[in-house]
């Protein structure tokens, strides 16, 4: 059924008000089961073997000694996993990232696994394994690899570039010569981890039929079955995947990397297979983001007229090709209305690991050269940075820099909050600066589907597809409650398995509340559709003289006037005399996902003597679009900002001369700890996206746009010296003060 | 290798175990006990996931053995609720909002409630550096520290 998913304007009742989690209770008790807390009767425990080099031709492989070794029950190479793929590229990259074929091309590179009956013997098995390797030169540095004569990582590829992604319009040649002041910067990010706590795990099982099951913390159940079906040669239907709580993702969980060799194991020992990973495996051989390098030139006229905009940056894909310089490209100048603007992203292969998304993934590197140049463009230009931002700013019906011309945005309104927020007349003491940025995330929608049971007592089933690593069951709730006219206690919301839903596409681009937000709002409209009918049979009126009013099923016109409304409730206790359960199903591609603005304040103490950075204060304005739990949307501003902090203060992959990864650890590699952070405060706008029937636009990513540049603009500010590389840890900070 | 005979109380019951010497702690409560509430997100006592009290001390359950264990009262997130009545930190933690994804919960509860225990008053001050042996990747802490102060205001009221 074709449903009308234009903005409503309707009142609400529930969403927006802030009800208890559903699974609340199960994880503050412990009860909650994440990827590593399933079992399965008889199950063997799962190691990998990983390459100690960064590059390397891998010339023999002999297992004899491992298999012979007493409880080892499957012991898998890339022998065991013949390419299925039929000539999919990304598909191909997928298999070859999780079991090396002929090299390893990431110190950490998965080269053999093995099954045993208990994970001591699993470990002795690993030793038993011989790898003969020839090492390779490696490269593991951005600029480094595009160099002529740089190793080459990927054969197919010109060299190490994996892409290069253009987007813009005006002529910035032209713009320049208008320009009375040009700015012109390098900058440097480091690689981060998405840094979930809960490290990657799975629990496989797959019969000699063909069947299987999947127990894994994802945030695409089925994508992972979709992907490991296909590398496995199983068929789709037959491989059931459950996605279990999971213990956070940020992007890092969209992609398989040890499941189908649990599954291959599983299938080769006829057993159950648990597998997780170790933290140092979870640095070394999942999915961080890309370190970048960039240059920015910005021209602009005295009264702040941006006339040019040129950035390119070139992004560390680790050693596969993936589309982070396009994404990048086009969030680039997303915030401005431009005449003349150029955006380049450019796909680097490393011998890094296969990087995977980070929350709005390569968008806070590029806002980090852009809204930095900006701030030097303001001080040379003796002009307020937010006036700045605001004489640029995009509208309603400005041509974006990657194409799309925008309908009502909320970029404006968060300039004007910071501006008039009480956070920018905050005193600062010697040593503190503060600097503020902007940021745009597009959002996505995609394939989504629903399911909605009523069911005699009038308590309501939601199953739905998109996982929930933040609030998104309550959020959901609220919407199925909203829509039917009921109370949030009433509705129940499950994460579906893939035997229960049809596809989902991957919970991504703050996709979740939105798109599963629409499935839900019109399951229940379905849902509706039936209990009309059904009240106009307990009535015997036509359905056409039955309308929904407040969770209530309404005789209309002036003949049926008189008959007191059905509840929901009164509905579905007489439904197995009217036509049985009552049900509602929704599936859809969801279009029409809202584009999101953020602007951030931050104040910083910058210690001259040692370098360190305190974080004083820090607020957060985003556009939500609507907020439907507005306690997980402050959480979203506020995670999303503590690990801009992370990213912006201190957290960096350090490879050695060797190319190997020097610091894989929380300790070495640091994250920020509950005394380095201030309150995060937030301020929820909500300009509604006309595309969706509550105005939704999804919240998930775009926090972690400004901080980057916002912290770096304020360290500049205190320090006095423009910092132009991430981290701004210690030593760089000192460095940059010594040469100032 | 041959397994060490381990007698030892987990929140209140007593419980007996045999494991090999040089098994973790944590690896005992969650595959052998059957209490996975402790998670491990390191391994290595970085991030805090796996608290445990032992003898009313906070430690890291990945860093002691389970041989250690011996004579000892180890207490869980799983002992932390009276029957179906939430502990005041459990409860303020749903109400506060303070869990996203909820991998590092009950190693902030045990954390929480080993500060509250020592300290019933702790300032925003007390409660960060006491809290900063675990790591949360989801709230920026706000929600946590927010939850634990009304935890906190809820105990002091319960005494009185």
């Amino acid at each position: 059924m074709q449903h009308d998913q234009s903005y409503t304007g309707q009142d609400f009742k529930v969403v927006g008000s802030r009800p208890k989690r559903p699974d609340g209770i199960d994880k503050v008790t412990g009860r909650a089961r994440y990827g590593a807390d399933m079992s399965a009767p008889g199950q063997l425990v799962a190691l990998m073997l990983r390459s100690p080099h960064a590059h390397a031709r891998i010339v023999k492989i002999d297992t004899s000694k491992a298999e012979k070794l007493a409880g080892v029950k499957a012991v898998l190479t890339a022998a065991d996993l013949p390419d299925l793929t039929n000539g999919n590229a990304g598909d191909y990259a997928t298999l070859e990232n999780c079991m090396a074929r002929d090299r390893a091309l990431y110190d950490g590179h998965a080269v053999a696994a093995v099954a045993a009956i208990d994970k001591s013997t699993a470990k002795k098995a690993l030793k038993l394994i011989k790898v003969t390797y020839e090492k390779l030169d490696h490269v593991t540095d951005v600029d480094e690899a595009l160099k002529q004569g740089a190793p080459q990582i990927q054969p197919a590829c010109d060299g190490n570039l994996g892409g290069r992604y253009e987007f813009g319009h005006g002529d910035c040649e032209a713009g320049l010569k208008e320009a009375d002041v040009v700015i012109e910067k390098s900058f440097k990010t480091g690689q981060t981890h998405q840094g979930y706590i809960e490290p990657h795990a799975c629990l496989a099982t797959v019969g000699p039929d063909g069947s299987g099951e999947l127990w894994v913390t994802t945030q695409g159940h089925f994508t992972y079955r979709n992907v490991c079906a296909t590398l496995l040669g199983m068929d789709i239907a037959k491989l059931k995947v459950t996605s279990s709580e999971i213990g956070g993702g940020f992007g890092g969980k969209t992609h398989v990397w040890i499941e189908p060799v649990a599954l291959a194991l599983a299938r080769k020992a006829n057993r159950p297979v648990k597998m997780v990973m170790s933290r140092e495996e979870v640095f070394k051989a999942s999915g961080p983001t890309c370190a970048s390098s960039m240059d920015v030139k910005i021209g602009a006229k005295k009264d702040g007229t941006i006339t040019s905009a040129f950035i390119e940056c070139r992004y560390s894909d680790g050693a596969f090709p993936g589309i982070w310089g396009m994404l990048g490209g086009m969030t680039a100048w997303a915030c401005y209305d431009l005449k003349n603007c150029q955006s380049v992203g450019v796909d680097v292969l490393v011998n890094r690991p296969k990087v995977a998304a980070y929350r709005a993934p390569s968008a806070p590197m590029m806002a980090f050269g852009v809204e930095s140049t900006l701030d030097m463009l303001a001080k040379e230009l003796d002009m307020d940075p937010v006036q700045l931002r605001l004489k640029n700013v995009a509208r309603e019906g400005t041509q974006s820099s990657y194409g799309p011309v925008y309908g009502p945005i909320g970029i404006e309104p968060t300039l004007e909050a910071v501006r008039d927020h009480p956070h920018m007349k905050a005193k600062l003491g010697p040593n503190q600066g503060r600097g503020m940025a902007c940021g745009f995330w597009f959002n996505i929608g995609g394939q989504t589907c629903s399911d909605l049971n009523i069911g005699v007592d009038g308590t309501v089933n939601l199953t739905v597809g998109t996982i929930d690593v933040g609030g998104a069951r309550a959020s959901l709730s609220l919407i199925a409650a909203e829509e039917l006219g009921i109370s949030y206690d009433d509705v129940k919301t499950t994460i579906g398995d893939t035997n229960s839903l049809g596809h989902n596409d991957t919970t991504e681009g703050s996709r979740g509340t939105f798109s599963s937000g629409m499935a839900t709002i019109f399951a229940a409209r379905e849902a509706i559709e039936v209990m009309k009918s059904r009240a106009a049979q307990m009535w015997d009126i036509p359905i056409e003289a039955v309308s929904w009013e407040n969770g209530h099923a309404v005789a209309t016109g002036a003949e049926h006037g008189n008959l007191p409304p059905l509840s929901l409730k009164e509905i579905a206790a007489e439904s197995p005399t009217t036509g049985g359960p009552i049900a509602g199903h929704h599936e859809v591609t969801a279009d029409g996902s809202g584009v999101s603005f953020a602007s951030h304040i931050v104040d910083v103490e910058v210690d001259p003597e040692t370098g360190r950075t305190q974080v004083l204060r820090y607020t957060v304005v985003q556009d939500a679009g609507k907020a439907i739990h507005p306690d997980y949307v402050e959480g979203q501003f506020q995670g999303g900002a503590a690990q801009g902090i992370g990213w912006a203060l201190n957290e960096e992959y350090i490879y050695g001369e060797d190319g190997c990864l020097q610091n894989p650890g929380f300790l070495d590699y640091r994250i920020p700890v509950c005394s380095d952070l201030p309150f995060i405060d937030t301020k929820i706008l909500e300009i509604p996206n006309p595309n969706h029937p509550y105005g939704i636009r999804g919240v998930g990513e775009t926090s972690i746009v400004p901080p980057l540049a916002a912290i770096g603009n304020a360290v500049s500010n205190a320090a006095g010296v423009r910092m132009d590389q991430v981290p701004m840890s210690p030593p760089r900070i000192l460095k940059a003060l010594e040469q100032a | 290798m041959a397994g060490v005979h381990v007698s030892t109380t987990v929140n209140g019951d007593p419980v007996e175990y045999v494991c090999p010497a040089d098994e973790s702690l944590l690896d005992v409560l969650r595959d052998r006990l059957g209490l996975t509430g402790a998670k491990e997100g390191c391994g290595t006592g970085d991030c805090g996931a796996c608290s445990i009290t032992l003898d009313g001390q906070l430690v890291c359950s990945c860093l002691v053995l389970g041989a250690e264990a011996e004579g000892k009262k180890i207490t869980t997130v799983e002992g932390m609720a009276d029957g179906e009545n939430l502990h005041p930190l459990q409860r303020q933690f749903i109400d506060n909002a303070a869990l996203q994804c909820g991998i590092c919960t009950p190693g902030f509860l045990v954390a929480g409630k080993a500060l509250l225990d020592r300290n019933p008053d702790p300032s925003v001050e007390e409660i960060r550096y006491a809290l900063a042996g675990n790591l949360c990747r989801c709230t920026g802490y706000d929600k946590i520290v927010r939850a634990v102060q009304a935890a906190a205001k809820d105990l002091q009221k319960q005494k009185k």
